[in-house]
């Protein structure tokens, strides 16, 4: 478990004021995109295990969110599969893809990586797109049924939220776990060096394709939630430029940290929204915003907001000392 | 211990290992002196199993390891330090020393060892127990150094694999290090293959060296006959240089 106590006292915080949330907000709009929020924080964490801790690349993210949407809703739509043993369903399926795929994949290293995880997510796009019969191309699949819980069907805005939420809380937990063990350790240390951890003794192949593989197991559950919640998917929600924002909000958020991929998620999710108000000049500044970001503070948001903290702490202390002479 | 019989590797086309055989016995401290680019660290990459060999055998206490995968390797026994240190830069000293003991870290009782190894590399290196907590890209490069070797250490090696330990330091902070490798294997047992440009230092505390000319083996001989080599002293060590702190 978390040794330091620090670490335990900022989740629980954390957690407390996620699951506190909707007691103090009207309306369902802000809680609807809380949900959001939450989907998207859940894959940035996904993307975050493979490139924040193992420094593995993947411009094809999207694709195993897709696929687990998509494989969740054939499974409930076309046949009479629980929508809960859907999730369980898609979730293994992608981790079964990327168990695969991984193998070959994670023997290439940097732009080339890059290249052909990005040529995995276009194939997966084109899948989408182009088997009609299965996944209703690109006029999307609707009537997705709503996941329940006994009595409890989470058909409305506040039910997804804790839906969401308790499920992505559960998987930051995990992640931030797994930093500080032994298997973290090595993570860490095949991002740093491959070689250098190989001679440790740790099998870096494997362990590879395992981190690609849990990576691809949560992407696909963010995916069957959101086909869930939604009710309604088409394959535009799983292009290229939606892996690519997902690697702008852990970078943005904060490499290797699990708060900054909610920052991240948080702040790319809702500033769409608030730029709306510049009307068509909302993508200059939205731009803008990111070069700023990664220009001033290039450990991301939560290295920036660290930073900050650290000053201020320091000004009271200095303030305290001097009163005091 | 070790056995290497006539082994050949390759980088793509390039043959970089030519036909060399060698050979260690317990407990023994064995230097690979030569220039840049003789093959000597990819001989040691290919003995820990990074660049396997295509050709030829390397036989390990009985067993052939030519074939096996790294973690293998290590599990038998066979940790090598890298080039340039390769310390785990963004973590501290102490998940460095933990990342050594990474294969024997999950079995019973592997955790209260690897403490116990810690606090052995710890009155080896003392300024590393100063510096635990520290990040180990923040270490000075002797420092790193001996992180790099503690680290090793952690996997408890029967043989140890140094690949120029004295690059990039200080004389003195070589004399130093080069002080831990004599008693690591006098007090320890533990045979070493030590790789080095400075090939005077390390023939001073080496029992037996190999040279190594453009991926061939030229000359052995016990480390006095080497230092003796009129060859080798011209080549390698400078006809009437000295180090520094032998003036």
């Amino acid at each position: 478990m978390i040794k330091e106590k620090r670490q335990i006292l900022i989740f629980t915080l954390f957690a407390l004021i996620v699951l506190l949330a909707p007691l103090f907000l009207k309306g369902s709009y802000f809680l609807n995109v809380l949900v959001f929020i939450g989907i998207n924080t859940l894959l940035a964490v996904a993307l975050n295990l493979l490139l924040g801790y193992a420094g593995q690349i993947s411009l094809g993210h999207a694709a195993f969110f897709g696929l687990g949407a998509y494989v969740s809703g054939i499974l409930t739509t076309r046949f009479p599969v629980d929508p809960w043993m859907a999730l369980l369903a898609a979730a293994l399926c992608a981790a079964l893809l990327a168990f695969v795929i991984g193998f070959p994949i994670l023997k290439l290293k940097g732009h080339y990586l890059a290249m052909a995880t990005l040529g995995f997510g276009i194939i997966m796009y084109i899948f989408f797109n182009e088997t009609v019969d299965l996944t209703g191309g690109p006029s999307g699949l609707s009537g997705i049924p709503n996941l329940r819980l006994g009595q409890l069907i989470f058909d409305n805005d506040r039910n997804n939220y804790y839906l969401v939420w308790v499920i992505t809380l559960g998987v930051m937990l995990l992640s931030i776990n797994l930093s500080q063990s032994r298997i973290g350790r090595a993570l860490r240390a095949i991002n740093d060096s491959e070689v250098a951890a190989r001679v440790m003794g740790v099998n870096a192949r494997i362990l590879k394709v395992q981190i690609f593989t849990i990576s691809a197991f949560v992407s696909a559950i963010a995916g069957s939630l959101y086909a869930h919640t939604m009710t309604f998917i088409s394959p535009t929600s799983f292009g290229f430029n939606f892996s690519v924002e997902l690697l702008t909000m852990i970078i943005i958020g904060g490499l290797g940290s699990m708060y900054g991929s909610f920052l991240g998620a948080a702040i790319l999710t809702m500033l769409p929204e608030f730029l709306r108000v510049f009307r068509d000049f909302d993508i200059v500044i939205y731009g803008l915003m990111l070069i700023l970001i990664t220009m001033f503070m290039p450990k991301g948001l939560i290295g920036g907001l660290e930073a900050l903290f650290k000053i201020v702490i320091n000004k009271i202390k200095g303030g305290a000392q001097n009163v005091k002479r | 211990m070790l056995r290497i019989k006539n082994i050949n590797t390759f980088y793509g086309q390039v043959h970089a290992i030519k036909n060399i055989s060698l050979h260690l016995a317990e407990g023994e401290i064995v230097t690979l002196i030569g220039a840049n680019g003789a093959g000597k660290t990819t001989l040691l990459n290919s003995l820990s199993g990074i660049v396997p060999p295509k050709t030829g055998q390397i036989i390990f206490k009985e067993s052939e390891i030519n074939h096996l995968a790294p973690y293998k390797i290590v599990r038998l026994g066979v940790s090598q330090v890298p080039e340039g240190r390769q310390v785990f830069k963004p973590l501290s000293v102490e998940d460095n020393l933990e990342l050594g003991a990474y294969l024997n870290y999950r079995i019973t009782g592997g955790k209260t060892q690897a403490k116990q190894d810690m606090e052995m590399v710890y009155e080896l290196f003392p300024i590393l127990r100063q510096r635990r907590k520290q990040l180990a890209g923040t270490l000075s490069g002797g420092e790193q150094q001996m992180l790099a070797i503690g680290r090793a250490l952690m996997a408890k090696p029967r043989l140890l694999l140094l690949d120029e330990p004295s690059m990039g330091l200080a004389p003195m902070i070589v004399q130093e290090i080069l002080k831990v490798i004599a008693n690591l294997s006098r007090e320890k047992k533990t045979t070493i293959l030590l790789v080095e440009q400075n090939a005077r230092a390390a023939l001073k505390i080496a029992h037996r060296g190999y040279v190594l000319e453009t991926g061939r083996l030229i000359l052995e001989g016990t480390a006095d006959e080497l230092l003796e080599n009129k060859d080798v002293q011209r080549a390698y060590l400078g006809r009437d240089k000295k180090e520094i702190w032998e003036r």
